[in-house]
């Protein structure tokens, strides 16, 4: 049966079980989305910026696992992907984008609308591909899908030229897939992992550190279970947020930059690090010469270039997680660890998160706890900065894959359309996205997107007026000099303003009136007391976005902090740490 | 420390550009780079000369075995291995001084390419160290022009035949 390019592509999409696409079309794709007009199994979502395609693809995989897929045009529709796809790169997210281009008779032409996707996008993705040929079209989807969701998974892009969507074939597409340079090890070394399960036995003070890698093997049972059967204290990676609940005996919390004391004092004492699909980013290690220095590691991931990369590893074991949690779990014993048990939860007990903040204005914690108390089986985007940290922080989360975050790229603007994204793969949860003032502008327009597919999500946007992780920053290291960081600022402000003031200008925009500009519900809570009514109010909206904007501290900053550089006991606690 | 690794990689469009920019994006030392296509025309074999200590080495090997076009790596740095290069230079070579010139080159055994009147082209192969040596004692004649083709290499044949059945000779 002979069929065109662009419904090779659709029978494709329906033969991987695709029911959404994120896309936004254009010239070069028009043939694609002409066969979706009539299409019943999928439905696309049209976003108002290709950014936020592929951010709500993302939040989509993210939050299920599964693949994510965005359809664009060619040129500027292909350029406005990268950061989505990077975003999802640097996190190892499942994501197929397919970018039409131009026909290939006019490839280098520089004709309408051309770029050269596959040579930008090549950084920044898990491969790529130009169909130049039909024949190859069918196969190189197949893989496409293979390749991002397989091993460490990532964005793979096809572009497709417009004459290769409208040509005539007879190839379908492959049921099988076999890719000579690809073949990820899933089955970890037996003799690694027993050689772990023996140190871990005879360890005095052992940490699990976890990372994203966790949700992304969907093995937090299986992880959950051991912890329940060694009783070994836990932290966690920005990424691995969710692993244990928040309120776990053993969880000591996130480590890193802004981690918690427990967790950072955890890993700078421990014997034994057995680190499970985390890639010791910088954020979390501090000074890497002073990380872990009385610790053996053991590393678990499914990338072999993650281990020895930043610290050197003692145990690899390279594989899926899952199964070599599986293998491990039978042989683990109970190490005898009761007085670093004990350690641990005097440094947790003495120096838990506080949620007071200096300044007037609501806390920004305190909103986080509150959402925590309304909505506790919430999913949670984040924005980056100090909303990510404090949602980080201060949520109670209870399931995998809860929060979805821009961990490694730190995209301002994810937060938004992911939190769309996963909205739509899990209509019956509650998805709130907790953002700053500044980051929300950033994929604002997605308002429109979230109003016309009905959908609940909510947006709490704690607004500080400032882009406050840079002027936290700014205020510890710079001497409060506010560059460019204050968004109410005008001519008419006193030259460096190094506060706010009476004499601040009012804010821009008013966020309750753009909320209903775009007919969603908008509401702004000034007073503490009010969060949690109208945290009621919005729970009760369940067919139209609402934009929550939270007036704030202006100068609240995030606590503990390791100042770049140091090492991760060299914590800042709070402001009276500040000389 | 300098490294060679010869690998097989599928012989598409853009594989090339896929290595050299893991080496500038990742901010390795990238000395040489050549390619040619293999006895099955769907594989090109890479020839690369980089540098970096024993860390940066072992992460350059793991994010190449990432690139879904590279089929297999082969690390020549320590195993017995030929390598060599080819250059073609061109040196000002006046009639009174050609005699010396085809002396040095006939010690390297490079060969002697084309003659004009005030300058000639030699080719020489070898190893890179051989060649540097080359040009450098043909740095007082002048050279003028230096192409040079990068390093291809090749894993040694075993020397010692595998112990048949039942023993000794």
């Amino acid at each position: 049966m002979s069929m065109t390019g662009a419904q090779l592509v659709i029978e494709a999409l329906k033969s991987e079980k695709v029911d959404t696409i994120f896309g936004y079309p254009g010239g070069a794709v028009i043939p694609i989305f002409d066969v979706l007009f009539s299409e019943k199994s999928m439905h696309v979502v049209l976003t108002r910026h290709e950014q936020g395609a592929v951010h709500a693809a993302d939040g989509y995989a993210r939050s299920t696992g599964k693949t994510g897929v965005v359809l664009v045009t060619s040129g500027p529709g292909a350029t406005n992907t990268i950061t989505g796809l990077a975003t999802a790169n640097f996190d190892s997210v499942p994501i197929v984008c397919i970018t039409g281009q131009v026909p290939t008779h006019m490839i280098g032409n520089d004709a309408f609308q051309e770029a050269d996707t596959v040579g930008i996008s090549r950084p920044v993705t898990k491969h790529n591909y130009l169909v130049t040929d039909i024949k190859d079209l069918g196969r190189v989807l197949k893989e496409a899908f293979y390749i991002a969701s397989t091993g460490r998974p990532g964005p793979v892009l096809v572009d497709i030229p417009k004459d290769i969507q409208l040509h005539k074939t007879d190839t379908t597409f492959p049921q099988r897939v076999q890719i000579r340079g690809y073949n990820p090890l899933t089955k970890g070394h037996s003799g690694q992992i027993k050689k772990a399960a023996e140190l871990l036995k005879k360890s005095k003070k052992p940490l699990f550190y976890v990372g994203g890698g966790l949700h992304i093997s969907n093995s937090i049972g299986i992880f959950r279970k051991i912890v329940e059967k060694t009783n070994v204290p836990t932290i966690s990676s920005l990424m691995g947020i969710g692993a244990l609940p928040s309120t776990h005996p053993r969880y000591l919390g996130m480590l890193g930059m802004h981690g918690t004391f427990a967790a950072n004092m955890g890993v700078m004492s421990s014997d034994l690090l057995f680190a499970i699909g985390t890639r010791f980013d910088d954020r979390a290690t501090g000074d890497l010469s002073k990380f872990a220095k009385g610790a053996k590691i053991i590393h678990i991931d499914i990338d072999p270039a993650s281990i020895s990369r930043n610290v050197s590893v003692d145990i690899p074991i390279v594989g899926d997680a899952k199964l070599i949690l599986e293998e491990l779990y039978p042989i683990l014993e109970k190490p005898s660890i009761d007085s670093w048990i004990e350690e641990t939860g005097q440094w947790k007990k003495n120096h838990p998160l506080s949620p007071e903040t200096s300044g007037d204005g609501i806390s920004p914690p305190k909103v986080i706890k509150r959402i925590s108390e309304v909505f506790p089986d919430a999913i949670i985007t984040t924005e980056v900065g100090q909303n990510q940290m404090w949602a980080a922080l201060f949520y109670d989360f209870k399931k995998p894959r809860s929060l979805l975050t821009s961990g490694g790229l730190g995209t301002m603007g994810y937060g938004f359309p992911a939190a769309i994204g996963a909205q739509i793969a899990n209509r019956d949860r509650t998805v709130i996205d907790i953002a700053g003032d500044g980051s929300i502008q950033m994929n604002i327009q997605e308002l429109a997107t979230a109003v016309q597919e009905e959908l609940p999500v909510i947006v709490a946007i704690l607004n500080n007026g400032y882009l406050g992780m840079v002027r936290q920053w700014q205020e510890l290291f710079n001497e409060k000099r506010y560059s460019s960081t204050c968004l109410a600022r005008r001519p008419s402000c006193p030259p460096q303003c190094k506060e706010p003031g009476d004499y601040c200008p009012p804010y821009i925009p008013d966020f309750v009136k753009l909320a209903e500009a775009y007919n969603a519900a908008g509401f702004r809570v000034v007073n503490e007391e009010d969060i949690i009514p109208v945290l009621k109010e919005a729970k009760k909206i369940r067919n139209r976005p609402v934009v929550i904007e939270f007036l704030v501290s202006r100068e609240a900053n995030v606590w503990p902090m390791v100042p770049a550089g140091a090492g991760n006991n060299e914590m800042l606690l709070g402001e009276e740490d500040l000389i | 420390m300098k490294h060679v690794i010869s690998m097989l990689v599928e012989n598409h469009q853009g594989v090339l550009s896929r290595i050299s920019g893991l080496f500038s994006g990742r901010g390795y030392n990238l000395e040489s780079i050549t390619a040619g296509v293999t006895r099955d025309p769907t594989i090109s074999r890479i020839t690369l000369v980089c540098y970096g200590d024993d860390v940066v080495f072992e992460q350059i090997k793991k994010q190449l075995n990432r690139l879904i076009d590279v089929i297999k790596i082969a690390d020549l740095t320590e195993k017995p291995a030929i390598h060599r290069e080819l250059a073609l230079i061109k040196v000002k070579a006046e009639p009174k001084i050609r005699g010396e010139i085809f002396q040095v080159a006939d010690v390297f055994r490079a060969k002697v390419l084309d003659v004009g009147t005030d300058s000639m082209v030699l080719e020489l192969t070898g190893s890179s160290e051989k060649i540097d040596d080359f040009t450098n004692i043909l740095q007082p004649y002048n050279v003028t022009e230096l192409a040079r083709s990068g390093l291809i290499s090749m894993e040694r044949a075993k020397k010692t035949a595998k112990k048949t059945k039942g023993g000794k000779q």
